[in-house]
């Protein structure tokens, strides 16, 4: 349970001696209440209340990272249920599951497809970011073995060592203790020799067990244990579990500050149907889970379930934005019309999936106002006559277009006249005011 | 530290609406978020319905207009093949023909394919207009009245029309979907509108406006789940309605379900992405809250069941 601002007081020095920039040690303690300070802002704190206090003052879901190198991952640290009140923060890490029981030749070709997985979507590099090997053949050698080639292979990927044995654990990690693995996992029989092993070797441990009381008693037994950096597994499979079991973790984590249950979390969302796999990873993307395990990795499946990750974890306070660019639509000729829009992405989205219903090959001018809607670009002085000419010449539009005919949205009708001054030889035309009229007015144009 | 579930439990519940006579559907009725039976009563699955067309589709991608040829340039048969070949639980027929800028089909040619298609099948009609809001008017008039007494479900009422559309669905006995654009006061405000003008609120049916994945779908989804929030925490009747998810046109005219592998071969396979995208955005969207789905490819469709099953 979160401590209150008198408790919080009740441990500073009382001396109100200002130097954390606070009046009071009263005004300080209320501002660590809400997390809108930091302790290290006292100088004179006891090591006692850094001990309580930094144990409270810490985030509700405690960050863990995976990998190394720019291609880690770091998992935790949410601070909401709903992505309206606050952008979910570290998107989830997509892993794809290998068995050592496979032959070489399979396991190759999926650390090559894992490799090839890169995919650049709005602007942001996306791929398969962790390979999740499962130790099926009960055999530790063989086991050894694949994590070894794997890590050659793909050194740049994150790892996660999926085995129940500690001596498989250790012949495995011994080799990759650089690399920020996680070892999966430890249950209720094999925590103590599963710990050791993950603190030898500074790897995160991921804990097992079926359903919250047990797994919450095997997070505090392993963090006893010296255990810092710990992942869960509740023992969900189907989807009515993941859902239950992830939103209770996630509701104690954040609105009870329950710490053992304070830490990212793994699903395993492997299905034999591809499509619903696709759901069950939609579901774990959606619902909270930092690891989503997958059977395979095609490259139709990856391009839905990054595009999903990247439109749930998008800051819902900051618009999403569109390159500024001129975009065809079909294919243009020189002949085609040119419109141009603002670069908030559902303007983009509308305005250009309303051009393709024409069927007019078309030009978009995406001209960037930071993101906002044309009124709201309008009114705020980004969509301007100025620099909306500056952006059409600066274009080099002109060199590949016959015409000089610019169309405008019917709202900024009232710039028309002040585009053509600055923009000397261009004949301006004011559009529809909504994109739904785009058809027929590109059809009664008769480009 | 013991744990202690941390349930929640809230004031309000979502409307449950039952459309058709022969075999009914019901929708609706949860007091608990999405899925969320740990915690409360979430007693109906969610409907999905198969989207036809007045007109034949040529304007789908070859992909999922495929899998209807031989059907689909007649919506009777097209009917029948969704009911009784894809076990669909309702049939959502999309009057797109009717619109000025396509085959401009009248609203008594409308009004003819809503009486033939419900002499074709038992399961519920959804019956949609071409989003034209004047030409809607017209055709939803004349469509509700051949279809009185069936229970079906009208739309889309919106700001521009939904008086005309309002007093159809209710003169003849029909649910109604009122649809504004990705905006929780807008949705509020429509079906305040609506319930004003004496239609109960009970038998409306909230279209927050769909987007597809990659296309605005969080906008669609968070605004899905403050409803849905608002509806159970705030007990506020304007907000209960169930929601309309309406997936498969949003979906199948987007480059991801277009764009060939030649062309883009870091996308994949064109079929299974197609698919992949109906299914995904679908998903989402019932994790976010809407009980009735309108869809188009029958795989996507059959995986959305599926997934329906594990959640129940």
């Amino acid at each position: 349970m979160a401590l209150t601002g008198v408790q919080i007081f009740k441990l500073l020095p009382k001396t109100n001696c200002k130097k954390c920039g606070h009046p009071t040690c009263l005004a300080f303690a209320m501002k660590l209440a809400q997390r809108q300070a930091s302790l290290d802002l006292c100088p004179d704190v006891s090591e006692e209340a850094k001990k309580v206090l930094g144990e409270e003052s810490a985030p509700p879901i405690r960050p863990i990272t995976i990998g190394s190198g720019d291609k880690s991952s770091k998992m935790g640290e949410e601070t909401v249920l709903f992505r309206h009140e606050k952008k979910f923060v570290n998107p989830c890490v997509f892993a794809v599951e290998i068995k050592d029981s496979m032959k070489d030749e399979e396991i190759n070709s999926i650390v090559d497809d894992v490799l090839t997985s890169e995919i650049d979507r709005v602007g942001q590099k996306l791929r398969i970011d962790a390979i999740f090997i499962d130790n099926a053949s009960n055999d530790a050698g063989r086991f050894e073995n694949v994590v070894k080639a794997v890590a050659s292979k793909a050194p740049g990927t994150a790892l996660i060592l999926s085995t129940k044995n500690p001596q498989a654990a250790e012949a495995a990690l011994k080799n990759v203790a650089d690399k920020k693995a996680l070892l999966y996992g430890a249950d209720e029989s094999n925590a103590d020799a599963m710990a050791g092993v993950a603190k030898t070797y500074k790897a995160s441990l991921g804990i097992i067990a079926k359903g919250l009381d047990a797994l919450s008693a095997l997070s505090e037994k392993v963090k006893a244990l010296g255990v810092e950096d710990i992942v869960l597994d509740s023992g969900a499979r189907s989807a009515k579990e993941i859902l239950e079991n992830n939103t209770l973790i996630r509701r104690a984590a954040i609105k009870k500050n329950f710490k053992p249950l304070g830490y990212p979390v793994i699903t395993l969302a492997q299905r034999d149907d591809k499509m619903l796999e696709v759901l069950m990873a939609s579901l774990a993307i959606a619902k909270y889970s930092s690891i989503v395990v997958m059977s395979s990795i095609e490259k139709w499946k990856n391009l839905a379930l990054f595009t999903l990750r990247q439109n749930i974890y998008t800051d819902p306070q900051v618009p999403m934005q569109v390159e500024q660019k001129i975009y065809n639509v079909g294919e243009p000729t020189p002949d085609s019309p040119l419109m141009i829009t603002t670069n908030f992405s559902l303007t983009y989205f509308i305005v250009s999936g309303e051009v393709e219903n024409s069927k007019v090959a078309s030009r978009l001018a995406v001209m960037d106002c930071e993101g906002l809607s044309v009124l709201t670009a309008w009114a705020a002085g980004k969509f301007t006559a100025s620099k909306i000419a500056q952006f059409i010449q600066e274009s080099g539009i002109e060199n590949e277009i016959k015409h000089k005919e610019l169309i405008i949205p019917g709202y900024v009708a009232i710039l028309s006249g002040a585009i053509e001054e600055k923009l000397p030889g261009w004949k301006i035309t004011v559009g529809p005011r909504e994109a739904n009229g785009l058809p027929a007015f590109l059809k009664t144009r008769g480009n | 530290m013991a744990f202690v579930a941390p349930k929640e439990t809230y004031s309000g519940k979502v409307y449950q609406v039952e459309i058709g006579t022969d075999k009914t559907a019901v929708f609706g009725g949860e007091s608990v978020l999405p899925f969320n039976s740990f915690e409360g009563n979430a007693p109906n699955r969610p409907v999905v319905a198969y989207e036809i067309q007045d007109v034949a589709p040529e304007d789908w991608p070859e992909t999922v207009k495929k899998v209807y040829d031989g059907v689909s340039n007649d919506p009777v048969a097209w009917a029948k093949h969704c009911q009784d070949s894809l076990n669909a639980r309702a049939i959502a027929l999309r009057l797109i023909g009717t619109h000025p800028d396509r085959e401009n089909r009248s609203p008594e040619d409308a009004a003819k394919t809503v009486k033939d298609v419900l002499a074709a099948i038992n399961v519920p009609l959804i019956i949609l207009g071409s989003n034209n809001a004047e030409k809607d008017a017209a055709v939803l008039v004349a469509a509700a009245e051949a279809a009185k007494g069936k229970n079906c479900i009208i739309g889309k009422a919106q700001e521009a029309n939904y008086k005309t559309i309002v007093a159809a669905a209710m003169a003849n006995n029909h649910k109604l979907i009122a649809m504004s654009e990705l905006d929780i006061n807008l949705s509020k405000q429509l079906n305040i509108l609506i319930t004003q003008m004496g239609f109960d609120k009970e038998r409306l049916i909230t279209d927050p406006m769909c987007s597809a994945l990659g296309y605005g779908l969080e906008y669609t989804y968070s605004v899905m789940e403050r409803i849905r929030l608002a509806a159970l925490t705030q007990n506020d009747a304007t907000m209960q309605p169930p929601m309309l998810a309406d997936v498969g046109m949003y979906v199948w005219k987007i480059k991801e379900t277009q764009a060939s592998e030649a062309d883009l071969p870091q996308w994949g396979t064109l079929v299974e992405r197609g698919i992949a995208w109906e299914t995904t955005t679908a998903g989402s969207l019932l994790i976010s809250g809407a009980e009735l789905l309108i869809m188009r490819h029958p795989e996507a469709a059959r995986a959305v069941e599926k997934f329906i099953d594990e959640l129940m």
